[in-house]
C-alpha cells in the first residue's frame, strides 16, 4: 500500500460522480425569433446585424444586412421602422434606434464603397423585372445573387420608382439612391430605362425570358368628383411630386390646399412649403388620430407651418380658387358625416392626394388572372394565376411602403428561384418569438436612445435640404450596443458563470457554449439568468 | 464604485463577461482557464448558491495570488459535499479539522507559513491562507476562534457564506437565521411563528468592531463585487472577513433556479447591505439599483410561506419592511446619500 497517512482509499476526483443523473430538467440553447425581425416587412436579421454592428464590425454587419435588403441607406431613411415599434428595448427605456443604424451602416458602405459580390455560377436563365421600383430592384438583386440573368425594363427615365417620383428630396437625397441603385446594376443586373411593357406575354416571347416579376407600382392619381370651375387649378399629388424631379418646378402659387390624409399629402404640403407656399393647408376628412399619415411625420409637417383643416370636405372649386369646405362630424364607427355647414378656403391651387391606382394595361390579354380592387392577385408564392409570371409591390394588395415593396421581391426572387429550377421554396418555420418576459432586464444597463439631429427650422422651410441627420461612428456604435439581443445568444458568459456545477462549457470567442449534461443538475439557474432568454428548459425524458 | 466603472450600454458590468470587453476587464469566472476551485461532481443541492459562492471566491483568491493559497474548511455542507471519502472537488491545497476551530487552524496554517518564509529568508509567506464555513460554523460555533483571529490580527481571509440555518444537520436555527423564518427547530406555530424576533448577530459588524483591514460583505448576485472584494483582500494583510449571502433552495424552500434572483432581491430590498470597511469605518456601499418591496423576496421562499397563507401577516411583513428601511438608512443604500449614522467600532482605528 502505497497510500498516505491514514487513507485506505485511493483518493480520487468527484468527477467520478455524475451528478447529471439527478436531472429532470435539461437545459437547451435555442434560437428565438426577435421581435424586430418578427416584425420586419423586409424580413431583416436585425438583430443577427446589428451584433456584428456592436463590435465596431461595420462591412459584416452591412453584408449580413444586405442578405435582405440591397438598400439600407435608403431604408434607414424613409422606412418606417415597424422593427422599433416591436423592440422589447422599448419596455425598459426606449426602443433601439435601428433605423438610424441602418442609415449609418448604409451611408458608410457607400463612403467605404463595398460593393456585393457577383454570383459565382451563371443558371443560364433569365428573368425580366418590370419596373425599377423598390420591389424590382430588391427582385432584380436577389436573382442575380442566385446567378439568374436579370433584365430590368423601367418605364421611367431614372430608376427608383416611387422613391425618386414620389419621396421628396428631404427625406432622401437622390445620390444616396443613386448609388444604391448603382450598386444592383454593377452586379451585372441590366437596367433599360425609358422601356415601357406594354404586353407582357410579347415581350417575354420576344426576349427569350424564363420568367417575368411585375412591380409595376401605383402611378395614377385617384380622382374625385368635385365641382370646379375652368379657371381653378386642380392638380394630382403624384404629378407634383413626379414634377420635382423635372427641370421645371410645379407652379403652385401662395396659397396650397392638400386634399387628402395620407404621407403622399403630408409630403405634398411640405413640398408646396419650401416652394415658397406662404400657407399650404391639408384638408382632411377625418381627425388627425384616424389620418393614415405617420404621426411623426405630420408632426414634423405642423412644425414647418403646415396648417390643417380636420373634419373638412371640398364640395367645389369656384372662381379664383375659392373652395367650398364642408364641416364633417364623426359617428359612432368612425365615420365622417356631413354636416351641412359650409366654409370657404381661398387657394392658387388644390392638389388632390387621395391615393393611387395601378396602370395594369400591360397585362392585357393575359390569361387566367384576377383582379381586385384595381390590384392583380398573386399566391402565396406571389405567383400571379399565369405560370411563370409574379408581381409584388404597390401592384397587388400590400401596405404599399417602401420596406414591404423589398420584402416582395426577396420574397418573390426566391421563389422564382425555385419555379425555375422546378421545385417549390418552403419557408422555413417560424421559431418561438423572444418576448419580453424571456428575458432577465437585470442584466442591462440604463442607455437612452441616441437621438438624431433634425435640420434647422428655417431651412426645413426654404430648402430641399435633408431634414434627419445621420448617427456618426461613436453614437452609431452606442446605438448598435443598445440592442438586447432577444433570443440570440451574445456571449456575455453568464450561463458560464453562475452555474454552480462548472457544467458549462466555455468554446472560446464566437463558439459559444455547451453543456456538460455529465453534471449539469437541471437547476435552471443558468436559464433564469440569461440575459436575452437564448437557453429553454426542457422536461428530461423518462 | 471603483470597480463598476465600465459603462457598457449592452449589459454593464452585470453579466459575467462580454465578448465586448477587452480581455483584462472580464471577470475571473469569464475566463477559460479559471481554477474552477470547486469542481463538477460535488454533492450540493440543485442550484446551491454555497457552492456557486466558494467557487466564486477561491477562483478570484486564486488568481490574486498566482494560484499559492491553502484554505481551511469548517465542518459543514459545503466541506460534506465536497469532500465525501474518498473524492474531493476541490483542485487546491485544502483542509478540514472541527466545525468550531476553522479560524484557528487557519492561524496555525498561516504561523507555519511565516515560519518557512522565515527559514527561506523571504519578508513575507508566498502561500496565502482562506478559512471558510458556514454561518453555523461562523457566527455560532466557531465564533471564539474567529475573534480570537480578528484581535490577533493573523494573516487569514476568514469567508462566512450565509446560507441562514444549519443546513447540512437538516435545517436548524442558527445566529444568522432570520426572524419569522421556518426551520426544524423554529416552526411556525404559535403567536410569534418562525423564528423569534431577536437582536440578531451581525458577523460583519461585529468584525469590524475588531479594527481589522478589512470587513466586507458580498452577494452571489453581483460576481463583479464579490471579485473585486475577494482580490482586494488578497492583496492586504492581517485579518480580514467577507460574508458572503448565498441562498439555499432546500432550507429555504425556494426554486432552485431562483437562487440568484433571492441574492438579488436581497440586496435590491436592503435586507441585506452590501458594503465593504476598512479598520472599522465603512468605505463603500453598493446602492440599491431596483428598489424592491420585503415581499419580493419572502414571498418565493417557503420557509416564510405562513405569513402569506389564509390568515396573512401583514404585521411580519411589515417588521420585515421596516427592517429593511433602517438598513437603507443605516447604509446610506438609496442614490448618493451617505451612511446616517456612526458604525459600532468605527472609533478603533
Amino acid at each position: 500500500m502505497n497510500k498516505p497517512f491514514a487513507i485506505t482509499l485511493q483518493v480520487g476526483s468527484s468527477l467520478a460522480n455524475k451528478t447529471g443523473s439527478w436531472r429532470t430538467f435539461r437545459p437547451v440553447y435555442v434560437n428565438r425569433l426577435p421581435p424586430c425581425n418578427n416584425a420586419c416587412p423586409a424580413g431583416e436579421d436585425t438583430q443577427g446585424w446589428l451584433f456584428h454592428a456592436e463590435s465596431g464590425d461595420y462591412e459584416t454587419a452591412w453584408r449580413h444586412l444586405t442578405e435582405a435588403n440591397p438598400m439600407p441607406a435608403v431604408m434607414g431613411r424613409v422606412c418606417y421602422h415597424p422593427c422599433e415599434g416591436a423592440c422589447n428595448r422599448g419596455k425598459l427605456d426606449d426602443a433601439v434606434g435601428i433605423n438610424s443604424v441602418e442609415r449609418f451602416l448604409g451611408d458608410e458602405a457607400i463612403k467605404q464603397g463595398w460593393a456585393f459580390s457577383k454570383p459565382a455560377a451563371s443558371t443560364g436563365k433569365r428573368v425580366l423585372v418590370v419596373g425599377a421600383g423598390p420591389s424590382g430592384l430588391s427582385a432584380a438583386y436577389q436573382l442575380r445573387r442566385m446567378g439568374h440573368e436579370v433584365v430590368i425594363f423601367e418605364a421611367g427615365p431614372a430608376a427608383g420608382g416611387m422613391m425618386r417620383f414620389g419621396i421628396p428630396k428631404y427625406r432622401l437625397p437622390r445620390e444616396v439612391l443613386d448609388a444604391e441603385v448603382q450598386r444592383i446594376v454593377d452586379m451585372g443586373v441590366e437596367l433599360r430605362l425609358e422601356t415601357k411593357v406594354d404586353n407582357i406575354l410579347e415581350t417575354m416571347k420576344a426576349e427569350k425570358f424564363d420568367a417575368a416579376f411585375l412591380a409595376v407600382g401605383a402611378h395614377i392619381a385617384k380622382r374625385t368628383a368635385i365641382p370646379a370651375t375652368e379657371s381653378s387649378r386642380i392638380l394630382d399629388a403624384v404629378s407634383v411630386l413626379r414634377s420635382m424631379e423635372g427641370e421645371e418646378t410645379p407652379m403652385l402659387g401662395r396659397r396650397v390646399v392638400v386634399y387628402g390624409g395620407g404621407n403622399t399629402a403630408i409630403d405634398v404640403a411640405r413640398t408646396a412649403k419650401r416652394l415658397g407656399a406662404e400657407e399650404a393647408i391639408i384638408v382632411y376628412r377625418r381627425t388627425r388620430d384616424k389620418m393614415p399619415a405617420h404621426d411623426f411625420e405630420v408632426e414634423e409637417a405642423l412644425q414647418e407651418g403646415v396648417m390643417m383643416r380636420w373634419l373638412s370636405t371640398i364640395k367645389q372649386v369656384g372662381d379664383g380658387g375659392a373652395i367650398q369646405v364642408e364641416k364633417m362630424v364623426l359617428d359612432e364607427a368612425g365615420r365622417p358625416v356631413p354636416t351641412g355647414e359650409f366654409d370657404t378656403l381661398e387657394a392658387d391651387s388644390v392638389v388632390l392626394a387621395l391615393g393611387q391606382d395601378v396602370d395594369l394595361g400591360l397585362l392585357d390579354g393575359v390569361p387566367g388572372l384576377s383582379f381586385e380592387d384595381g390590384v392583380v392577385q398573386v399566391g402565396d408564392n406571389m405567383m400571379t394565376a399565369y405560370p411563370g409570371i409574379f408581381a409584388g409591390g404597390d401592384m397587388v394588395p400590400s401596405d404599399r411602403t417602401v420596406t414591404v415593396g423589398i420584402g416582395h421581391g426577396k420574397h418573390a426572387a426566391r421563389h422564382i428561384d425555385a419555379w425555375l429550377k422546378g421545385t417549390t421554396y418552403d419557408k422555413p418555420a417560424k421559431k418561438e418569438i423572444a418576448t419580453f418576459d424571456k428575458l432577465n432586464p437585470w442584466y442591462y444597463t440604463d442607455a437612452d436612445k441616441t437621438v438624431r439631429p433634425m435640420l434647422d427650422i428655417i431651412r426645413r422651410q426654404s430648402s430641399f435640404d435633408e431634414v434627419q441627420g445621420g448617427l456618426d461612428e461613436s453614437n452609431a456604435l452606442f446605438e448598435a450596443r443598445r440592442c438586447l439581443s432577444c433570443g440570440n445568444c451574445f456571449e456575455c458568459d453568464n450561463c458560464y458563470g453562475v452555474c454552480p456545477d462548472n457544467a458549462v462549457i466555455k468554446l472560446g470567442p464566437g463558439r459559444k457554449f455547451e453543456f456538460n449534461y455529465d453534471y449539469c443538475k437541471g437547476c435552471g439557474v443558468c436559464v433564469e439568468e440569461c440575459p436575452c432568454g437564448a437557453i429553454a428548459l426542457e422536461p428530461e425524458s423518462a | 464604485m471603483g470597480h463598476q466603472d465600465i459603462k457598457f450600454y449592452q449589459t454593464g458590468t452585470f453579466t459575467v463577461g462580454n465578448r465586448l470587453l477587452p480581455p483584462e476587464q472580464r471577470s475571473v469566472q469569464a475566463d477559460m482557464e479559471r481554477t474552477n476551485s470547486l469542481n463538477s461532481g460535488h454533492r450540493a443541492c440543485q442550484g446551491c448558491g454555497e457552492a456557486l459562492g466558494a467557487r466564486y471566491a477561491i477562483d478570484a483568491a486564486m488568481r490574486a495570488t498566482g494560484n499559492r493559497l491553502v484554505a481551511v474548511n469548517a465542518t459543514g455542507c459545503l466541506e460534506v459535499f465536497s469532500t465525501p471519502y474518498p473524492e474531493t472537488s476541490w483542485q487546491i491545497p485544502w483542509i478540514h479539522s472541527l466545525f468550531g476551530n476553522a479560524a484557528a487552524v487557519a492561524t496555525g496554517v498561516a504561523a507555519a507559513n511565516k515560519v518557512k518564509a522565515r527559514k527561506a529568508g523571504l519578508a513575507l509567506p508566498e502561500t496565502r491562507v482562506i478559512a471558510q464555513g458556514g454561518d453555523g460554523g461562523t457566527t455560532d460555533i466557531g465564533f471564539g476562534c474567529l475573534s480570537g483571529m480578528f484581535e490577533r490580527n493573523d494573516d487569514v481571509l476568514y469567508i462566512c457564506y450565509d446560507n441562514q440555518a444549519y443546513m447540512n444537520t437538516g435545517v436548524q436555527r442558527s445566529s444568522a437565521t432570520p426572524p419569522a423564518a421556518r426551520t426544524a427547530t423554529t416552526m411556525p406555530v404559535g403567536d410569534e411563528p418562525g423564528n423569534e424576533w431577536g437582536q440578531g448577530k451581525n458577523v460583519p459588524l461585529i468584525a469590524m468592531a475588531h479594527g481589522i483591514p478589512y470587513v466586507a460583505t458580498a452577494s452571489v448576485s453581483d460576481l463583479r463585487d464579490l471579485e473585486y472584494k475577494v482580490t482586494k483582500a488578497m492583496n492586504m494583510r492581517g485579518a480580514r472577513y467577507i460574508h458572503i449571502f448565498v441562498p439555499c433552495p432546500l432550507g429555504w424552500g425556494s426554486a432552485s433556479q431562483d437562487t440568484i434572483k433571492l441574492a438579488r432581491l436581497a440586496k435590491e430590498t436592503g435586507l441585506f447591505p452590501v458594503f465593504e470597511a476598512e479598520y472599522g469605518e465603512v468605505t463603500n456601499v453598493s446602492k440599491i439599483r431596483q428598489k424592491q418591496p420585503v415581499e419580493a423576496y419572502l414571498r418565493l421562499q417557503r420557509r416564510f410561506a405562513h405569513l402569506f397563507g389564509k390568515k396573512p401577516r401583514l404585521d411580519v411583513v411589515a417588521r420585515f419592511q421596516e427592517m429593511a428601511d433602517q438598513n437603507i438608512r443605516k447604509f446610506g443604500l438609496l442614490g448618493s446619500d451617505r451612511a446616517a449614522v456612526g458604525f459600532p467600532g468605527s472609533e478603533h482605528k
